[in-house]
């Protein structure tokens, strides 16, 4: 989104290494995400998009061995910093995973579980009306408003990861990171999503990890492609797939390699 | 070539069919010898739930047993039942001499007295009055009417004399020796007379040991387990520490008895013989055993349901608590039932605590003196009465009733608790 013709950046990365025990998984990124777009990572298997994708809320702490350098700024605020208290700052930047992930329980109790722990919600009808907004976004309402006490491990692939998506919008949280969302599904429940994420960008900013170049040209506005931990080239989907300057770049998009 | 290669195909499905044998063969291998097991139990242990009761008729004679007119029921819990007990046993044969009379007495447990007193106490309007009463056999002729006493042995090698069986065999004639359901097996405690021992002072302390047991273990256990496996850094310490608890889950009972001798007793001085004693020794094995299992079923469950409390801004601990804890709790409540099975067979550390005294008493409180049934086993198999034989097989299938019960509620959580993913 661009206020008076100048892009606001939503998030900021400053020279981010990421390593695995002794092995650099990541070099020296630096990208800039756009308020309110979708950006998508694209890149071949193991070039380390997830990686950036899940320093971006610090999931990369659960992993033992794994070592995060450099700044990434969120609202003027370096999220690697001491200071920073990883459970405020995934309540502002969600997460949907490869593979669906509901917890097996009902699928209210799923929507709602985000906005009890963070206390969101003061009643039963307050709680109520956020399961429902949060399931009509995720465009999951019409098939699931007569079960909502039924689990939610019960529902289709395409239908539990929407479920998941409802999950991370019931929080109300700024950026939401998706790792090919839609590696699980089907085209059909493929393109439910592709289209749910279009919807999405209004209220929240987007990164979309995915292995389908397709849908990153469908999806994104912005795209950043990696290859061997680096950040090879980024900006605007139509420049990185119409006009790219790196050969890599030329040769993965267009299926020579990866 | 081709030929080779069909030679190469019957080769392979050979194999496979010998492998299949072999595997049906250890099964019915196992089989057999399961069958042969509770065969040989059933076989020595049934006839333990009969009992038998010779019919004495007794004369409740007031003056014989010091009663006054109008006796209240003060003075009839106070008579004296010992001489015309003596005198209904002293009647079966009204030619009997001193010595015989003797015999005649140990027809019947000890207990006679108290059974004939119970008959007047139930019904107070007896006195002066003759009733049959039925009055326990001693454990060599309920051996006998079982059929399980070689009568053939000579005298001298027998406990039963050739005139108690001569006056047993009138009685059986008769109609006056009669075989009933076992009751007091499992209401008495245990005696030193085979036909009076009963199941219910070891039972109670079985359970009291598992009680407490199950009250130590099973909080540390899991609380361990959690620790460990969702909190604790992984260095070489908490690695240190892991194959410690493996090796205590292999470390043999009677050590643990050992500890529970050495500490519980010498050191904390608390009360020996009891349940809280033996409970707390047992939690000691069966901690490892749970803390195992609880550890497994936490790392089972996936770490997507992990990922995906974090990622909604869970703390570690809410993401512990809200989800993989519930979810592992299936396979931990085996676990722990299945720990506890395994510590109420225990016999070892019993013993060496102190659980292996002669208690006649039923415990109301762990801190009581109590056997339990593993060690009431052990007990009865080192009597030589031929009274014990059957109550040992008897006891040994109350034992795996129980045993069996806990398993099957344990496969019983499993499977209706543990949630399928995807």
């Amino acid at each position: 989104m661009k206020k008076n013709g100048v892009k606001m950046i939503k998030i900021s990365s400053k020279n981010v290494d990421v390593f695995y025990g002794k092995k650099q998984a990541l070099f020296n990124i630096n990208l800039d995400i756009e308020e309110n777009q979708v950006t998508a990572l694209i890149g071949p298997s193991g070039c380390g998009k997830s990686t950036f994708l899940r320093c971006l809320n610090r999931m990369n702490d659960v992993i033992d061995i794994c070592r995060v350098k450099g700044q990434i700024i969120i609202n003027d605020f370096d999220i690697n910093d001491k200071s920073c208290d990883v459970v405020r700052l995934r309540e502002k930047i969600g997460m949907v995973f490869q593979k669906p992930n509901p917890f097996p329980k009902t699928i209210y109790e799923n929507i709602s579980y985000g906005p009890t722990i963070h206390g969101m919600a003061q009643s039963k009808n307050e709680m109520d009306e956020i399961v429902e907004t949060s399931l009509k976004k995720a465009a999951l309402w019409e098939e699931v408003q007569d079960r909502l006490h039924e689990p939610g491990t019960g529902l289709s692939g395409g239908q539990q990861q929407r479920l998941c998506i409802a999950r991370a919008i019931s929080v109300k949280p700024e950026v939401i990171l998706m790792d090919e969302p839609c590696s699980a599904l089907d085209p059909i429940a493929t393109a439910q999503i592709e289209e749910l994420i279009d919807e999405l960008k209004k209220d929240h900013t987007i990164i979309i990890v995915t292995h389908s170049m397709a849908q990153a040209a469908r999806v994104s506005q912005n795209t950043g492609f990696f290859h061997l931990g680096e950040l090879i080239e980024h900006g605007s989907t139509d420049k990185i797939f119409k006009n790219p300057e790196n050969k890599k770049t030329q040769d993965y998009i267009t299926g020579r390699f990866g | 070539m081709n030929k080779n290669k069909e030679q190469l195909l019957n080769k392979r499905y050979k194999a496979e069919k010998r492998f299949r044998l072999y595997g049906q063969s250890a099964i019915f291998m196992a089989l057999l010898f399961l069958i042969i097991f509770i065969f040989k139990i059933f076989s020595t242990g049934y006839s333990a739930f009969q009992k038998t009761w010779l019919i004495v008729p007794v004369t409740f004679d007031a003056e014989l047993m010091m009663l006054e007119q109008n006796p209240s029921k003060e003075d009839l819990k106070d008579a004296d039942y010992y001489d015309i007990a003596l005198k209904s046993m002293a009647d079966l044969d009204p030619n009997a001499n001193e010595n015989q009379e003797n015999e005649l007495k140990r027809m019947v447990s000890y207990f006679f007295e108290r059974e004939i007193k119970r008959e007047l106490l139930n019904d107070p309007s007896l006195i002066g009055k003759t009733k049959d009463v039925y009055l326990t056999a001693s454990d060599d002729l309920d051996q006998v009417f079982k059929g399980n006493y070689p009568r053939d042995l000579p005298e001298d090698q027998r406990r039963v004399t050739d005139y108690q069986l001569k006056i047993f065999d009138q009685l059986v004639e008769l109609g006056k020796v009669e075989s009933k359901f076992n009751l007091s097996f499992f209401t008495y405690p245990d005696s030193r007379e085979a036909e009076l021992a009963g199941i219910a002072s070891s039972f109670m302390g079985s359970i009291f040991s598992i009680l407490v047991c199950l009250m130590i273990a099973f909080p540390v256990a899991v609380l361990a387990a959690i620790y460990l496996e969702e909190f604790a850094p992984k260095n070489r310490f908490t690695d240190f520490i892991e194959v410690n608890i493996n090796n205590l889950a292999a470390v043999p009972s009677i050590v643990f008895g050992l500890l529970g001798l050495g500490i519980l007793l010498a050191v904390f001085q608390l009360p020996r013989s009891t349940p809280l004693v033996g409970g707390i020794t047992l939690s000691l094995m069966t901690l490892p055993t749970i803390i195992i299992a609880c550890r497994a079923s936490l790392k089972a469950v996936p770490p997507s349901i992990r990922e995906a409390a974090l990622a909604m801004g869970a703390s570690k601990m809410q993401t512990t608590m809200h989800h993989t804890v519930p979810l592992s709790m299936p396979g931990t409540l085996s676990g722990t039932i299945i720990g506890l099975a395994q510590a109420l067979g225990e016999t070892a550390p019993l013993i060496l605590i102190g659980m292996v005294a002669f208690v006649n008493t039923i415990p109301g409180s762990p801190l009581d003196p109590a056997a339990s049934l593993p060690v009431q086993i052990y007990i009865w198999a080192e009597s030589a009465e031929r009274g014990f034989v059957e109550k040992v097989s008897a006891c040994i299938m109350v034992l795996l009733g129980f045993l069996i019960i806990m398993n099957l509620f344990a496969q019983i959580i499993r499977h209706k608790f543990e949630k399928k993913w995807s």
